[in-house]
């Protein structure tokens, strides 16, 4: 069955060479067809592969296809190879599963737009590298898929590059994203260089061995391929790129800014787990760094009034429960948490471009109201989302979030202190999601009348994929239900033999002996319930009923929300402190020290030279009785010399 | 039966076709235009040829020929290629034939003088790549220059007459140094076997003292280091491609440049071990500030052929720190970079200089909005940029790849700092693409412009197969690579022994305790080892 494997990725990777090298020259029906088909194909290989994978008992899952050597040079050999195990398969399910929804919905969305093909072409090439990325059997092979969603995100980011903000902002997620890969290629160099191969196999296997648990070599590679983490899914200090990365299309920030591309950071970690339980500090650090951007990332989302910017904080934070739950060793929880959260925020985002598409083209709240008479479907599935991402009991986000927050708390590597920040996370999400429904589709409508007059649903094209995605965050979280409800956790058991090796026992030990404490478990869960609804009716108070109270809260804390409002200033620091002393630091370089110094040394050398030759040229006169003078000067010297010397 | 020939063939066709030029009247510019293009194709084709016919697994050079010349000097012609000349061989066939059908119709007045001037520029090329003798190494070396006078002083632009006498004054300079040196090396060699001889081979059977080496790497290894250029030796560089018509400008960049890299790998580092390893830290600092300071100094550019041009000073450093790694992955990703960087940057010339002949000029501030008009060009140069950035799968990621990993290995903060240059390349050439390709059209000028005509996408499409192919398979590079390093390797790794043996002596003179300290982490360990250092 592993023979095809290559095929998961390689479909889309035709789609888009079809549609690329075709562009411009093929009808809109036959661009989507071919669009679309691979990646629904992927994704039927997907399940296959996923069901073929199950039928395997749990420690033989693992499913390997080598194609050919990529670089070889001395004792180095990277393969172009894949690799199918638990953790690929769920990330190829819902790389694939979300992708082809998105695919779809794209359909309708894009339709209106001259640059179809190109699009397309695009979202195709996503697909392929982002199915290279989860699939790739060795760290090298994996930047493949790993810049080349980078580069995917940035043509996708500036698809509109008539508009400079929109060239700019893809221009600034791949500077951002190359940044971490400066660290993620440092990392991959310390771990070549001690354990002598890049495969991931041979690294986990070999890295207790070869590495000092806890020593400094490993907690450098740790953080440092963390720094390439960092910088793919938007954590402080790299998340500058992606709320501004909102300039691409909407279906590309649902499928590549939300659901999949950024969480390619938290399936990098998850995949070196092995690595990451042998450096406790990284842990700590990738804890630390994802609680505080849950965090940060939420407070700027109550102020943000563009509907798709509040989503993209509200992702950077959820990224930031991702991190937190890697962080404590519960790796497994973190990837449901990927999985859960690829559905409801691609159906917010799929639902917000749904509201954009009636407001025409309007992505400020403040002009918009009472929508959801209008576009009821999108009324409900956003409810539904936007419930599941508070975490109502029995929705999906619920368990993935409440199994982070535990995990927190109880994990050896957990801390109240980190529980606490997850928590209160919790709470200005449940208020920011509800300020923007409220805001949107509650109260008076507030958009001009030409607006109004052309709200509409959107085609079956664009709904049916909502409720799709709906009816996935509903029960998606099914699966993964704690086992303080009586059941069976699958995701977990499923996840158990990636997650397996004496770190994890480790972990497992501490958990079960420590972290039995079911009490406790249901009163945080209770108390983060509780929390959650109180959050959601103060939204429903500021926004929903007595808007003037909200007006009045701003006006009294003007600093805060200004602060708020203006990201705490944070482009602006980075500008001055970083962009712009670069900038001077090269004209000083250029105008000083090439032309002026290294140049004016050189041109000086040449100017000295043709000084003396003007000088000398003076004793050149040409005429034949100066030289005869010289000439019989010199003999008398000679004579003179050669005579009394 | 054509082995012996072959490599005779495939250097001096082109000057066969400059005698053929020679017969055609002035003023048939199309007759003369076809006739230079058949002979570069069919010397292109003499090299595919040679490709063909390399082994590469074999040790040492391979097509060897070996006449003698002039017996009483002990100069002979004496050719043969390794792994290392075979792939630049054929870098300068593939574009010597692009540059010739780039130039169709942008050089319009002396065009038979010009298409002279790429041809023999062309076998002075292949020469050096060849040359097993000292003083062919020399010939070739010097024929390569007046061409190149011409072309920059001849077809150049405003400033023409500056910057053609700054390339061949800052080339000669080098170039008497290494004459100078040449010299030096046939008396050693005739005091040491009786016999004089210029033979690359033969000398360097012979050990030179300590001393001895040192004046000459210096003396070669400057003349080197202005080609490379090495940072403070690059102010000719973006003067002479500013002013440079875009052939011109292809081939320096492409080829030229690298005869300053191979030299240190021919010469250089096998003749001159010992003195490589003293030299080595300086080099490398050199390296390092040609990385950071030409990634920087690129990205304030306002010209796009001097930004290319600052940011090949920025590339040939990765390319010299690589080699001076001294280790397998280091040195096999230098000279692949050597090409890849040939490949892109000539690419990259190729496209600016498209632009130019429609609008006559090159400041960034003139364009944006290109993509809109010019898609299938946008397309190219898109892809041209990603693979100079270094984007996995094109050519670039493996040889910077290949670089880094080994200069990491080599000295862990070298690789650090050469890394941080991945992202200031990204910063200069993505923000020159966005003010060029995207935005709107804000110049009336160039709302009319013609997309790539099929003579332009002729040039344009083997580059951008190149680029993929090497970023996909370059294992067949790799191979042909590997054992010409290795064998250069051997000679330098012997040379770190014996250097690490010196440095041992002297730290056991001193007091015991000094002693244990430093003679634990003073010794280089030679070739390659698991160990973290």
């Amino acid at each position: 069955m592993s023979e095809y494997l290559f095929l998961v990725p390689i479909l889309p990777l035709a789609g888009f060479l079809i549609n690329g090298l075709l562009l411009g020259r093929l009808p809109r029906p036959v661009v989507s067809f071919v669009a679309c088909v691979p990646v629904g194909l992927s994704f039927l290989l997907s399940v296959l592969l996923f069901f073929g994978l199950k039928g395997l008992p749990p420690d033989a899952r693992v499913l390997e296809q080598v194609l050919f050597p990529w670089i070889s040079s001395g004792f180095l050999l990277v393969n172009v190879g894949f690799l199918l195990d638990p953790l690929s398969a769920v990330m190829i399910l819902v790389v694939s599963g979300v992708g082809f929804v998105i695919h779809l919905y794209s359909i309708g969305y894009m339709h209106h737009d001259p640059c179809f093909g190109r699009y397309f072409a695009y979202l195709n090439l996503f697909m392929f590298s982002m199915l290279t990325l989860v699939l790739a059997d060795n760290f090298l092979f994996m930047f493949v898929g790993w810049e080349g969603v980078g580069l995917c995100s940035y043509l996708l980011i500036g698809f509109w590059f008539e508009k400079k903000s929109a060239s700019d902002a893809g221009k600034k997620a791949f500077i951002v994203n190359r940044i971490g890969d400066f660290g993620f290629l440092i990392g991959m160099f310390i771990i070549f260089w001690q354990v002598g191969s890049l495969d991931f196999r041979v690294v986990m296997e070999a890295a207790p061995t070869m590495f000092v648990a806890g020593g400094a070599l490993i907690t450098a590679a740790c953080i440092l391929l963390f720094m390439g983490a960092i910088g793919k899914s938007a954590q402080i200090p790299l998340y500058v790129w992606l709320p501004d990365a909102m300039e691409g299309p909407t279906p590309v920030s649902a499928l590549i800014h939300a659901a999949t591309m950024v969480t390619a950071g938290v399936y990098m970690i998850a995949r070196s787990n092995v690595l990451y339980l042998l450096a406790p500090d990284a842990l700590l650090v990738v804890a630390i760094v994802g609680a505080l951007t849950a965090i940060f990332a939420a407070t700027i989302g109550l102020a943000q009034n563009d509907i798709k910017r509040v989503l993209a904080y509200s992702t950077v934070s959820q990224l930031g429960y991702m991190f937190l739950a890697c962080g404590v060793a519960a790796f497994g929880a973190g990837i449901f948490h990927l999985m859960t959260h690829a559905f409801f925020k691609a159906l917010l985002f799929l639902a917000a471009g749904s509201v954009i598409h009636a407001m025409s083209g309007e992505q400020d709240m403040r002009k918009m109201g009472g929508l959801r008479r209008h576009v009821p479907v999108t009324y409900i599935t956003m409810l539904i989302a936007a419930l599941t991402i508070v975490g109502i009991p029995g929705l999906s986000g619920f368990f993935s979030k409440d199994e982070i927050l535990w995990k927190a708390f109880s994990s050896p590597y957990g801390h109240p202190v980190l529980w606490a920040l997850g928590f209160v996370t919790a709470g200005l999400t449940a208020f920011y999601m509800f300020r923007l429904i409220y805001l949107t589709f509650h109260g008076k409508g507030r958009m001009d009348a030409d607006t109004r007059k052309h709200l509409h649903e959107s085609p079956k094209s664009m709904t049916v994929p909502l409720m799709v995605l709906a009816l996935l965050s509903i029960v998606g979280g099914w699966i993964g239900m704690p086992h303080l409800f009586g059941v069976t956790n699958y995701f977990e058991q499923w996840m158990a033999p990636v997650m397996s090796g004496a770190g994890h026992d480790a972990v497992s030990h501490a958990l079960a002996a420590g972290g039995g404490d079911t009490g406790m478990e249901v009163g945080l869960m209770t108390a983060t319930v509780i929390l959650v609804l109180v959050a959601i009716l103060a939204a429903r108070k500021l926004y929903g009923q007595t808007p003037e109270l909200s007006t009045r809260l701003r006006e009294k804390t003007p600093h805060l929300h200004r602060l708020l409002f203006n990201k705490y200033y944070v482009d602006e620091i980075y500008g001055a402190v970083i962009v712009r002393p670069l900038v001077n630091m090269s004209i000083f370089l250029w105008k000083i020290v090439d032309v002026l110094i290294i140049d004016g040394l050189i041109n000086g050398f040449a100017t000295l030279y043709n000084d003396i030759s003007q000088t000398l040229r003076a004793g050149q006169t040409g005429r034949v009785r100066s030289y005869a003078t010289v000439f019989v000067a010199g003999v008398v010297a000679l004579v003179a010399y050669f005579l009394l010397g | 039966m054509m082995e012996n020939e072959i490599l005779t063939l495939v250097t001096f066709f082109p000057t066969i076709g400059v005698l053929l030029l020679l017969l055609v009247p002035g003023d048939r510019h199309d007759s003369l235009r076809s006739v230079s293009l058949i002979i570069a194709f069919i010397t292109m084709l003499f090299s595919f040829l040679l490709w063909a016919m390399f082994d590469p697994v074999a040790n040492g050079m391979q097509f060897e020929v070996n006449v003698p010349w002039i017996t009483s000097l002990g100069i002979s012609y004496h050719v043969g290629i390794d792994g290392i000349s075979l792939l630049l061989i054929l870098l300068t066939t593939i574009l010597s034939v692009l540059c010739i059908l780039s130039a169709w119709r942008s050089i319009a007045t002396g065009v038979k003088g010009f298409l002279i001037s790429i041809l023999l520029l062309e076998t002075g090329m292949i020469g050096v790549f060849c040359a097993l003798d000292l003083f062919l190494f020399y010939v070739f070396w010097e024929v390569m220059l007046i061409p190149m006078y011409f072309l920059i002083g001849v077809w150049g632009g405003p400033r023409k007459v500056y910057a053609a006498i700054k390339f061949v004054l800052f080339t000669m300079f080098g170039s008497l140094l290494m004459l100078v040196a040449i010299l030096f090396m046939l008396f050693e060699y005739q005091k040491y076997s009786g016999e004089y001889s210029f033979d690359l081979l033969k000398i360097m059977q012979m050990p030179f003292a300590y001393h001895a080496q040192l004046w000459l790497f210096a003396a070669f290894g400057l003349a080197f280091a202005i080609k490379v250029p090495l940072w403070p030796f690059h102010t000719w560089l973006p003067d002479a491609h500013v002013e440079a018509p875009t052939a011109a400008s292809v081939i320096l960049a492409g080829v030229l440049l690298k005869m300053g890299t191979y030299g240190f790998i021919r010469i250089c580092l096998p003749m001159f071990p010992e003195a490589t390893v003293t030299f080595l830290p300086y080099i490398c600092v050199l390296s390092l500030i040609a990385i950071i300071y030409g990634a920087l100094v690129a990205m304030v550019q306002k010209d796009v052929k001097s930004l290319v041009a600052f940011s090949s000073v920025s590339h040939m450093g990765f390319i010299m720190l690589g080699m001076f790694a001294l280790n397998t992955q280091g040195m096999e990703g230098a000279v692949l970079q050597m090409i890849n960087h040939g490949i892109s940057t000539g690419a990259l010339f190729l496209i600016v200089g498209m632009l130019y002949e429609r609008r006559h000029t090159r400041l960034i501030a003139e364009f944006g909005g290109i993509a809109k008009v010019m898609p299938f060009y946008a397309a190219v140069f898109m892809i041209v940029t990603l693979s100079s950035i270094g984007l996995p799968l094109t050519n670039g990621f493996v040889g910077e790849f290949l670089i880094l990993i080994g200069v990491f290995k080599f000295n862990t903060v070298y690789g650090i700092v050469a890394a941080s240059g991945v992202v200031l390349s990204a910063c200069y050439m993505l923000w020159m693409f966005q003010r060029v390709v995207f935005g709107k059209v804000t110049k009336s000028e160039n709302e009319k412009l013609k997309d790539v005509s099929w003579r332009e996408r002729m040039v344009l499409i083997p580059l951008v197969v190149l680029i993929f192919w090497i970023g996909i398979y370059p294992k067949p590079f790799l191979d042909r690579i590997e054992p010409a390093v290795k064998q250069v390797l051997e000679r330098v790794s012997r040379a770190k022994t014996v250097e690490a043996e010196r440095r041992f002596q002297i730290e056991t003179e001193l007091p015991a305790r000094e002693a244990g300290s430093v003679g634990a982490t003073g010794h280089v360990a030679g070739g390659e080892n698991l160990c973290w250092k």
